[in-house]
């Protein structure tokens, strides 16, 4: 079957590739795009270790063909970082040991990106269940749960002190 | 897991889209969040040639609460339902089902239309419309059509959708009174084991009004007037309860899976319907 | 006081032993910018991947790869008759048994390896699957190992009856041995001469580690210098070297394996699978890099599952509840191969480890392995070798004696327990138990959930059930346990042959930082940041300044790898002892600076200070200099150590958990209440890590306890090949927990460390598991099989007529 031509911004920066239609989101950025960050687990939308976000949506990227995502804005947990240094989030997971072996990590943290935006005041309830999407197998999400309400708790002061 | 080749559409409005299907026939099948079907790609249970992709098509992601009818575009996403305060409103079961289905990633991408289009009897959104009583609009070649969602469902995977049909809106009345969606899963990501949709509308602690559908309990969703009935004029005591328990659990018909065997899903449809009326009761 | 301030803040730089140092692979974890095998990308590189039986005993009448040859972009399909003439259709297992690498003449399980298509990338080598056409004749399939024993269908055609296997004669067709420990004869005396006598089977059904990332490798063949390297998730890729090498040929110094970043291993990355072999011979034919990665399915179906042992159990004991003796046999389903990654001797692992926390005068074991039409497997999941299997049987085996003697099962075990003194302490199964004291763990773990407080709860709530008040009923889960963990003294523990003693290899810069190399691997434990902790006590460089290395076969010295809860009790170890062997030179060399005799100096935190003297001192950093820079008369430069470490014993961590769980009756879902964990690992390196792996290994039994299988219908169809229905838990499902401890060092152990990481899959299981029966446990409940899933738990309820 022919490849089309496929436009993405990723990570801010404008992408364009020759794609099969069929090729799963997450290997257009692993593969095509060389961003490993994400991983893959489960491939059937059950593990959340390829969540990306696309469009301003928290999505599990081998479930979103290529086609699907021409035209659109993803960003990677590559993205999230700036030059200087770690995301809050990234600090915070690294602080409460949110992490072990770190495969769902990028996932998590990426997600955790989102729900933050959305409910930048969550409980622990809240947390838990805006996480539910992204299995971790080493951590027993304690500590993830503990280093995104830090985290959230950060970002707020953050926020208060520059107003 | 990797899905067999195809070719890609995106048309921009709903005739385009409609032509495309009638013009590819057998092999086309609409894209809407891919949440159900891609999957079934990827496990090779379904090969397609060509997928019309539904994302660009702008009216049908339109959410509208007018003169007290729900109208619903297809590609609203099960996340819009839940974050629409509009909808909350006008219909609070909606969001308290949406909640329940999937994770939130899946929630983002899901959609009503493919939801109630697809078929599978674990759905949940194809038992809670029918218990809203809701109408599908279909568009085809030859224009549009109505089906009530009652009406809808024939077997698993068959629906009354002709494959160059397109199920363009989801409409409803607007609720009052009580309403519930119980649903018991194995763990967040998981269908049903059985779950509820209930609707109660009562006047001086009598029922006046009721609609009872469940998800899963069988290949189609079992909406029961009967069971309704047996709840109509009663103050949701024991017996009224017990009745419309009765009533549901001769309508159903479900199978053995990995979420248990027959007797106990049976066993499993009633207590959760009994606990679904008992909170609708409450808050109606 | 100056000095005081001055040695607190220098042992606060070393970040040594017992802090909570945060840990060093974060930073690139939480980037992503790990490095996992599915990351490592060569030029020129093939994809390969399997044609999987969809029967679970077929004969294959023809394989026809014509079509899928003809698919632009596959290079090769490879079926058991291109590997005949290498010989490398069938391959060894790690449990002295052989495995197909692809069928050869038949499937004997459903994802059994049949071909091995190799294309240009993931998406031509599916389409290229799809193409291949086998042609099958099913055959009977068994999938009950009690059957197996007794029927005529012969599973392994390639063996022999009347010749012994690897564990002595065989008794049947489908028998693999019967291992025994223990003294039989007197064991069933004690029993039949008891004044009480419980007997139950308990069944721990098979399941599967999972980790998040599946396996793989990348193999790529140098044919210009013949050398082969080999990227893969392998928790013990020095072993993976040697059995590469055995049966490639190819000369071991001419192999590197490297583990990257390991996605989680729990034991399902120890064995050597068909797609390694089958990469590697790829590659060789080709001459180009060949990757293989298994998808989720391939992973639960294929690759090593674990557990499934049906334990018969007989106790005994007196009207007062001391035990008098135990009697265990097993059937163990080992699957269509013996592919246990046990050490050599022991074909059942550790499991006589089941005498438990108890002071038990006599028992017996005996097991029987035996073929299914299963896949094969039987690692340790997060446990030392059928640790967990023994743990759970004893803890339930205590509980049914608590009902047949009518007795709170808390104060049985502690009548029972090993008391403090008694250590080193010689199990009836003939186990040298280290250190213990269960009874002060015990006390504490009841008193900070308020026991009393809970069983009178409990019986109120019972009561108020009776009343038709309530449909939830309460359960307390409790479990005293004990690990067995560290393989182990090469005496009598080898994998292959080589002996389970591990490595650490130490180099020290002139600038006075170090790089260290073990042979280990970790796979989210952490060994980057505790191994330099134990090195920053012992050789005083601040672990900030230390480099652990670990999982490439060139640069780290040999080791039997990660598992089992081996690293810290062997390779933290090796570690600890490569430290003093530095310390002791670095002596030499600061007497020379001083100009002293090494008696006359002694080591502080960082540096060798003159006795009385306190400002003569020499840093290491000094000493790591001098060590380049000076010619000392009589030593050697440079600043280097190995320590090849043969533990004298195995270590015994313990642990008491008391899970608090609701059940209700009508729907069989369950809440966890309460979960109270104290661990006893002996020296805590890192108390953060330390309880990271508990929040995690108590997770891992949730699942497994909760709903977590590997079942198979009649015709052995894997039912649960997806997360759809294996159940990983979510954040949801999970509770919060509530850690302690107790600390009761090792006294074999250069540190006093035992190891922790399995401990709480190891007790986890058996308190989920008794949370429920105790909670029916008023009821009549004896014995309930796992998981406890919805259905299974109503079905408890609804047998004991609870659903009126
Ligand atoms: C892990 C996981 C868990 C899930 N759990 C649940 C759950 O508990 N409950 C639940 O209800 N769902 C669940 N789902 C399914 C999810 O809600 C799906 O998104 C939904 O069923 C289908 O919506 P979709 O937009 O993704 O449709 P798609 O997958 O794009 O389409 C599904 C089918 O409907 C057809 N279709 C789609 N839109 C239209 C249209 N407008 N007109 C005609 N035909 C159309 C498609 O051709 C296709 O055959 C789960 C999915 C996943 C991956
Ligand atoms: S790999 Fe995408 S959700 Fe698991
Ligand atoms: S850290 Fe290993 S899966 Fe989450």
């Amino acid at each position: 079957m022919s490849k089309m031509h496929i436009k993405m911004t990723v990570n801010g920066q404008k992408k364009e590739l020759l794609s099969e239609p069929r090729q799963l989101l997450i290997h257009v950025l692993r593969e095509e795009l060389g961003l490993t960050g994400p991983h893959i687990g489960c491939e059937t939308s059950h593990c959340g270790a390829c969540t990306v976000e696309m469009n301003g949506k928290s999505v599990k990227s081998c479930t979103v063909f290529a086609a699907q995502a021409d035209g659109a804005e993803v960003t990677t947990i590559e993205g999230l970082g700036n030059p200087d240094g770690l995301h809050v989030l990234q600090e915070m997971f690294k602080e409460h040991h949110g992490l072990q072996c770190g495969f769902c990590t990028p996932g998590m943290i990426t997600r955790a990106h989102r729900l933050l935006q959305e409910n930048p005041n969550p409980t622990e309830e809240e947390v838990r269940f805006g996480m539910a999407g992204n299995l971790c197998r080493c951590t027993g999400y304690q500590n993830i749960v503990k280093a995104i309400l830090a985290a959230a708790a950060e970002m707020n002061s953050a926020k208060e002190a520059a107003q | 897991m990797i899905p067999s080749a195809f070719e890609y559409h995106r048309p921009a409005d709903v005739a385009s889209a409609v032509k495309l299907l009638a013009e590819l026939g057998d092999d086309a099948r609409v894209l809407a969040g891919g949440h159900s079907l891609i999957p079934m790609m990827k496990l090779r249970m379904a090969e397609l040639e060509h997928l019309v992709d539904l994302q660009a098509v702008a009216e049908l992601k339109a959410i509208s609460v007018e003169d007290g009818t729900v109208s619903l575009g297809a590609m609203v996403t099960q996340h819009d339902l839940i974050d629409s305060e509009e909808l909350f409103r006008a219909a609070p079961i909606l969001r308290e089902t949406a909640l329940q289905i999937a994770d939130p990633q899946v929630r983002y991408m899901g959609t009503i239309g493919g939801n109630v289009a697809n078929g599978d009897p674990g759905n949940d959104m194809p038992g809670l419309m029918q218990c809203l009583g809701a109408t599908y609009v279909l568009e085809g070649p030859e224009g549009r059509r109505e089906v009530a969602a009652r009406d809808f469902y024939e077997a698993a995977y068959m629906t009354d959708r002709a494959d160059d049909e397109i199920l363009v809106q989801v409409r409803f009345a607007a609720t009052t009174g009580g309403y519930a969606y119980e649903k018991q899963k194995r763990k967040i990501g998981d269908y049903a084991t059985a779950a509820a949709a209930v609707l109660i509308e009562a006047e001086g602690g009598t029922v006046t009004r009721a609609s009872i559908a469940m998800t899963n309990v069988s290949d189609t969703p079992v909406w029961s007037e009967a069971a309704a009935d047996a709840l109509t004029g009663t103050t949701c005591d024991d017996a009224a309860l017990q009745a419309a328990v009765d009533a549901m659990l001769a309508d159903i018909d479900p199978q053995e899976d990995n979420r248990g065997p027959i007797e106990f899903k049976r066993h499993l449809a009633g207590v959760i319907l009994q606990r679904a009326i008992a909170r609708a009761f409450q808050r109606a | 006081m100056k000095d005081f301030d001055d040695r607190e803040e220098r042992v606060g730089k070393l970040k040594g032993l017992g802090c909570a140092r945060k840990r060093v692979e974060d930073a690139r974890f939480t980037q992503g910018k790990g490095n996992y095998v599915d990351d490592v990308k060569l030029p020129g590189m093939l994809f390969g991947d399997f044609v999987r039986s969809p029967y679970a005993h077929a004969r294959i009448k023809s394989i026809d790869a014509t079509a899928a040859l003809e698919l632009p972009g596959v290079i090769a399909v490879l079926t058991a008759e291109d590997l005949k003439p290498l010989n490398l259709h069938w391959m060894p297992t790690l449990a002295g048994d052989k495995q197909m690498v692809l069928a050869d003449g038949k499937v004997l399980f459903q994802g059994q390896e049949v071909a091995f298509v190799v294309a240009e990338d993931r998406y031509i080598a599916a389409d290229a699957i799809e193409l291949v056409e086998v042609d099958y004749e099913d055959l009977p399939v068994i999938v009950d190992p009690f059957e197996a024993l007794t029927t005529d269908v012969v599973l392994r055609e390639d063996l022999d009856t009347s010749e012994p296997g690897a564990h002595g004669p065989r008794k049947h067709h489908n028998h693999i041995f019967l291992w025994e420990e223990g003294d039989k004869t007197a064991t069933e005396q004690a029993i039949e001469s008891s004044e009480v006598v419980a007997e139950e089977m308990v069944y721990y059904h098979r399941t599967h580690p999972c980790p998040l990332e599946t396996c793989g490798c990348v193999a790529s063949m140098d044919k210009v210098n013949g050398k082969l390297t080999l990227w893969g998730t392998f928790q013990a890729p020095h072993v993976v070297r040697t059995v590469a090498s055995l049966l490639s040929g190819i000369a071991e110094h001419d192999i590197r394996v490297i583990s990257p970043d390991i996605g989680g291993g729990f034991g399902n990355k120890v064995g050597v699978y068909p797609g390694y072999v089958c990469a590697i011979v790829a590659s060789i034919v080709t001459g180009k890099p060949v990757k293989w990665i298994e998808d989720r399915m391939d992973n639960l179906m294929a690759t090593a599952f674990a557990r499934d042992y049906w334990m018969k159990g007989r106790i005994s004991a007196t009207k007062e509840g001391k035990i008098t003796g135990l009697h265990c046999h097993v059937t163990a389903d080992h699957g269509a191969f013996d592919a246990c990654a046990d050490p050599t001797k022991f074909p059942a692992g550790f499991f006589h480890i089941c005498t438990g926390s108890y002071d038990i005068p006599v028992a017996y074991v005996g097991v029987d392995g035996v073929y299914t039409n299963k896949a094969p497997g039987g690692v340790a999941y997060r446990c030392s070798f059928r640790v967990t299997e023994a743990a759970y049987f004893i803890e339930r085996m205590i509980e049914v004696l608590a009902i047949e003697l009518n007795m709170d099962a808390a104060e049985l075990r502690r009548i029972n327990f090993i008391r403090a003194d008694q250590f080193p302490y010689h199990s009836a199964l003939g186990w040298e138990y280290d250190s213990g004291d269960y009874h002060t763990a015990w006390d504490k773990a009841l008193a900070a959930v308020d026991y009393e407080g809970l069983r009178k709860e409990q019986a109120e709530r019972v009561e108020a059930f009776k009343r038709g008040e309530t449909r939830t009923l309460l359960g307390i889960g409790l479990t005293h346990f004990t690990e067995i963990v560290g393989a182990g003294p090469v005496k009598n523990c080898d994998i292959l042959g080589m002996g389970m003693f591990d490595s650490c290899e130490i180099r020290i810069h002139p600038t006075g930082s170090a790089t260290a190399r073990l042979g280990t691997i970790s796979q989210g434990q952490g060994h980057a940041t505790t191994f330099g902790q134990i090195l920053a006590s012992e050789i005083g460089i601040s672990s900030d300044n230390i480099t652990i290395e670990e999982g490439d076969t060139d640069t780290a010295p040999y080791g039997l790898g990660t598992y089992g809860s081996r690293s810290t009790p062997v390779a933290g170890a090796a570690a600890a002892m490569a430290g003093r062997k530095i310390r002791a030179k670095a002596q030499m060399i600061a007497a020379y600076l001083l100009e002293v005799h090494d008696g006359d100096l002694e080591w502080d935190i960082d540096r060798f200070v003159v006795k009385g003297a306190p400002d003569r001192f020499k840093t290491m950093t000094e000493i790591a200099y001098a060590a380049y820079n000076q010619a000392i008369p009589g030593l050697e430069p440079g600043l280097e150590a190995v320590s090849y470490y043969d533990p004298p014993n195995m270590t015994y961590p313990f642990g008491a958990y008391i899970c608090v769980m609701e059940i209700d009756v009508d729907t069989g879902e369950h809440k966890i209440r309460q979960f109270y964990a104290l661990d006893d690992c002996g020296t805590r390196i890192n108390p953060m890590v330390i309880e990271g792996q508990v929040h995690g290994g108590l997770t891992e039994a949730l699942a497994i306890a909760m709903g977590q299988e590997i079942a198979y219908d009649d015709l052995g169809n894997c039912k649960t090949g997806t997360l759809m229905d294996f159940f990983l838990p979510t954040a949801v499902e999970t509770p919060h927990y509530t850690t302690d401890h107790t600390e009761t060092p090792s006294p074999h152990h250069p540190i006093g460390a035992k190891g922790v990481g399995e401990s709480p899959n190891v007790g986890g299981v058996p308190a989920f598991s008794n949370a429920v029966h105790d909670a029916f446990r008023a009821f009549g409940l004896r014995q309930s099989h796992m998981p406890h899933d919805h259905w299974r738990v109503w079905k408890i309820a609804h047998d004991l007529g609870l659903h009126g």
